[in-house]
C-alpha cells in the first residue's frame, strides 16, 4: 500500500452532513470493475442532472477546484453502505484526503486500506477552513499525519486519527502483509478454539 | 470482586489472537458472508495468488441482484447475469458452500444466515454489507466490511481491528399496540441521530427488548448501522434458543444443550461500565415514519414535517430546506397529508414471516390505492408465507408477491422506484436516489407500510388495527 505522510495540495469544501456511500458512488456503478474508471462517476447523482449535464451548483464541477486532492466535508462523511468502492471512486478521481467533523466507521476503514486519510476535525474548524477556502480556492492546504496537522496560510489545526489507522497510512502498511507473519499464532488459535468451542462450527446440514 | 464485562467486552476477548502495539487485534472470525459484491475481494486475492483459508467457515447467497420476478428463464440482463454468474464461479473455485439463485434457500443474506442456524451466539461474524449488524440479535459479535477487508478474511479467517466503545441502550416498558421494533429503531435513531452511535457496539436491553422475537430483535439490530454503531447486540435468551433449535447448521442433540449452557453465559455482568448509556421508554413511542433524506429525520405519525424557516442553525435550515425540496414535501406538511405512489415490503430489515404477518393483518380484505411490490426476506420465508396464504392477502389487495432478494432496497437487481415517485417502504436507508435515482423514499415498519397502501397516503395504523389480531 501506498504511504501517507504529508500532502500539499487544492482543498475542495462539500459542507453537507451524511454525504453517505450512496452519495459518493450510486449502487448502480457498483457492478463496474475498478478498471472501468469508477472516478468519472464519483458523486454522480449530485454532480449530474438526469440528462447528464453537469450540474453547475456542485463544487467539484467549478474550475477552480480542479486538480483538488483534498476534499472538507460535513458531518457523517462516508456513512450507511460498505461498499468499498466508494473509496476507489474518490481515490481515483484524484482525492487522497479527506477532512471531516466525523466518518462513518466502515468508510473510514475501508479509506485507510486504499491509503486515504480521513483527518477528523472539530466542526467549527472545518467549517473555518472551508470558509477560508471559498474566499481564496487557490491557496493550498497542507496535511502533516505525522504532526497530525492541518496548515494553511498561518494558521494551523490539529486533527483527529485512530492510531491504528495513523500507524498504517504512515508506514503503508499491508495488512495481509502482517497477518502472515502471525499464521502460525492463528492455526494455533483455531486448534484450541475448536476443542473449547465445539458448537462454533457450522454443524452437517 | 471479579472484573466486570459487558456482553461486547466477553465477545472481544474470546476472539481475539493477538494485541498489536499500536491497539489493533487480529480477531478470529467464525462466519464470513459473502455475496455478489465480493467480486472485488477475490479479484484482490486472486492478484495476490492466494486462495481460501476456510472454505468451510464461509457462505455465499445470492441476494443483492438477483430477479424478484422470472425466474423461471435466464437472467436477461447481461452484466446482472454476470453478477450472479460470477458468484457463482468464485464459490465452486474456493469450494464455498453456495445458496445460489434456484437453490430453495436462497434469500437475503441476513435472513438466510440465521434462518439455516448458521448464525449463532457468541459467534464473531462478518460480511461486506453493513446490515451484518443484524446477526446481533442472536449474542454475536457482527458487523459489515469493506472489500480489502473481506479479502483478508477470505485469505486469513482473522481481521484486524481496533475495539470499538460501548453503549446500551435501555428500552423499558411495553410497546403499544401498532408499535414494533421498526418503531423502536426509529426512535432510538431519531434520538441518538445517524451518527449517534458511531465508533460504538450497541447492546440493546431492557424489558422491550426481552420481549421482542428474534424476527424484532433482528429488525432492531440491523438498524443500528443506521445509527452509524459498529454492531447491535441483544444478549441470548430462551426465545433465541428457541429460534435455533433444529435449524440445519446449529449444533444438534448434546451438542445443543452445551452450546447454550455456554450461551448463557453472553449477558453484561451487573455492574459492568459502558462508555455511553441512555434509556427510552417504550410506552411513549408512536408509530414512527421518516421524511428527510437520512434515518435520523423520522418522526411520530401524528407529526409535521419541519420548516426550515423555524430553524436557527443555519447548516440545519439549509439541509432541511434541500431534504424537503428533494423530497417534494412542503414545510409544516403534516405527515399524514403525504401522498404516495407505491409501497414495498423487502428488505433483510423487515422481510421475515412475522413482518409479512403484521402487514398482512392490516391488508387483510382491504384494496391498496397504490401499487406495490412485497419480495420475502427468503425463499423459505416465501413458502411458508404461501402455506399461511399470506400471499392471497396480498394479491387481493392488489400488491405484487414476488421473489426474495434485496430487490427494491437498493435497486441493483433493477426493481427501482422511478423518479420523482414516493414509496413507503419497509427498508433501511431513506437516502437521496437510494430506491433508483430521484426516488422519494419513506422509512417505516411493515404495518405502517399496509397502512399507507391502503390509505394512499402516510397514515396511522392504529385505528387501521380495530377489531384485528394485532
Amino acid at each position: 500500500m501506498e504511504k501517507f505522510i504529508r500532502l500539499t495540495a487544492k482543498a475542495c469544501p462539500l459542507p453537507m452532513p451524511n454525504l453517505n456511500t450512496d452519495q459518493i458512488l450510486p449502487a448502480r456503478y457498483l457492478k463496474w470493475p475498478r478498471s472501468a474508471g469508477l472516478g468519472r462517476v464519483l458523486f454522480y447523482d449530485l454532480r449530474y442532472d438526469a440528462d447528464g449535464n453537469a450540474r453547475s451548483d456542485f463544487p467539484l464541477n467549478h474550475p477552480v477546484w480542479l486538480g483538488a486532492k483534498i476534499l472538507i466535508g460535513g458531518r457523517n462523511f462516508g456513512g450507511g453502505s460498505s461498499r468499498e468502492a466508494a473509496v476507489y471512486a474518490l481515490y481515483d478521481a484524484g482525492i487522497s484526503c479527506v477532512i471531516a467533523p466525523s466518518f462513518g466507521d466502515i468508510f473510514a476503514q475501508n479509506a485507510v486500506k486504499n491509503g486515504l486519510l480521513t483527518a477528523v476535525l472539530p466542526e467549527g474548524d472545518a467549517a473555518e477552513l472551508a470558509a477560508a477556502i471559498a474566499v481564496d480556492p487557490d491557496q493550498p492546504v497542507s496535511i502533516d499525519l505525522e504532526q497530525q496537522t492541518i496548515s494553511r496560510g498561518n494558521r494551523t489545526y490539529v486533527f483527529a486519527i485512530d492510531p491504528v489507522s495513523r500507524n498504517q497510512l504512515l508506514n503503508g502498511l499491508d495488512d495481509v502483509d502482517l497477518t502472515e507473519q502471525s499464521r502460525n499464532l492463528i492455526i494455533a488459535f483455531k486448534s484450541e478454539y475448536q476443542k473449547r468451542k465445539p458448537w462454533a462450527f457450522p454443524a452437517k446440514a | 470482586m471479579s472484573e466486570q464485562r459487558t456482553i461486547f467486552d466477553k465477545l472481544w476477548s474470546a476472539h481475539e489472537i493477538m494485541l498489536r502495539e499500536d491497539g489493533a487485534a487480529l480477531l478470529w472470525v467464525d462466519r464470513h458472508y459473502i455475496h455478489e459484491g465480493s467480486f472485488h475481494a477475490f479479484s484482490q486475492m486472486k492478484m495476490r495468488g492466494r486462495s481460501i483459508a476456510e472454505p468451510g467457515l464461509t457462505f455465499a447467497v445470492a441476494d443483492h441482484y438477483v430477479p424478484t420476478r422470472g425466474r423461471d428463464h435466464d437472467i436477461t440482463n447481461p452484466e446482472i447475469a454476470a453478477m450472479v454468474r460470477n458468484l457463482e464461479t468464485n464459490a465452486s473455485e474456493s469450494r464455498i458452500t453456495l445458496f445460489g439463485l434456484r437453490d430453495p434457500r436462497q434469500g437475503i443474506v441476513h435472513v438466510v444466515g440465521p434462518e439455516q442456524g448458521l448464525t449463532l451466539p457468541g459467534l464473531l461474524i462478518v460480511c461486506g454489507d453493513s446490515h451484518t449488524s443484524t446477526h446481533g440479535a442472536f449474542g454475536a459479535y457482527a458487523f459489515g466490511i469493506g472489500a480489502s477487508e473481506v479479502a483478508h478474511v477470505l485469505m486469513t479467517q482473522a481481521l484486524w481491528q481496533k475495539k470499538p466503545k460501548r453503549m446500551r441502550v435501555n428500552v423499558g416498558g411495553k410497546t403499544i399496540a401498532g408499535v414494533s421494533a421498526k418503531d423502536i429503531a426509529l426512535a432510538i435513531i431519531a434520538r441518538i441521530g445517524a451518527d449517534g452511535a458511531q465508533g460504538h457496539a450497541i447492546e440493546f436491553a431492557g424489558s422491550a427488548i426481552a420481549t421482542l422475537s428474534m424476527e424484532g430483535r433482528m429488525t432492531l439490530c440491523n438498524m443500528s448501522i443506521e445509527a452509524g454503531g459498529r454492531c447491535g447486540i441483544v444478549a441470548p435468551d430462551e426465545t433465541t434458543f428457541a429460534y435455533l433449535r433444529d435449524r440445519p447448521y446449529a449444533p444438534k442433540g448434546v451438542a445443543f444443550e452445551q452450546a447454550v449452557e455456554a450461551w448463557s453465559g453472553l449477558v453484561s455482568d451487573p455492574s459492568a461500565a459502558f462508555d455511553r448509556e441512555f434509556t427510552l421508554d417504550a410506552e411513549a413511542i408512536a408509530p414512527i415514519v421518516t421524511w428527510g433524506m437520512t434515518p435520523d429525520d423520522a418522526l411520530p405519525i401524528d407529526s409535521q414535517v419541519p420548516d426550515p424557516e423555524r430553524e436557527t442553525d443555519p447548516v440545519r435550515a439549509k439541509y432541511l430546506r434541500d431534504a424537503l425540496e428533494y423530497m417534494g414535501i412542503a414545510p409544516g406538511k403534516k405527515l399524514t397529508e403525504i401522498v404516495i405512489d407505491r409501497v414495498f415490503i423487502g428488505s433483510c430489515t423487515n422481510a421475515r414471516i412475522e413482518d409479512l404477518r403484521a402487514a398482512a393483518v392490516v391488508l387483510a380484505g382491504r384494496v391498496a390505492k397504490v401499487p406495490g411490490l412485497v419480495s420475502p426476506g427468503s425463499s423459505m420465508v416465501k413458502r411458508q408465507a404461501e402455506a399461511e396464504g399470506l400471499d392471497r392477502i396480498f394479491r387481493e389487495a392488489g400488491l405484487e408477491w414476488a421473489d426474495s432478494g434485496c430487490s427494491m432496497c437498493v435497486g441493483m437487481n433493477g426493481d427501482i422506484v422511478p423518479s420523482g415517485e414516493r414509496c413507503a417502504s419497509t427498508t433501511n436507508r431513506n437516502f437521496r436516489g437510494r430506491q433508483g435515482p430521484g426516488a422519494r423514499t419513506h422509512l417505516m415498519s411493515p404495518a405502517m407500510v399496509a397502512a399507507a397502501a391502503i390509505s394512499g397516503h402516510l397514515a396511522d395504523v392504529r385505528p387501521l388495527l380495530a377489531g384485528r389480531a394485532p
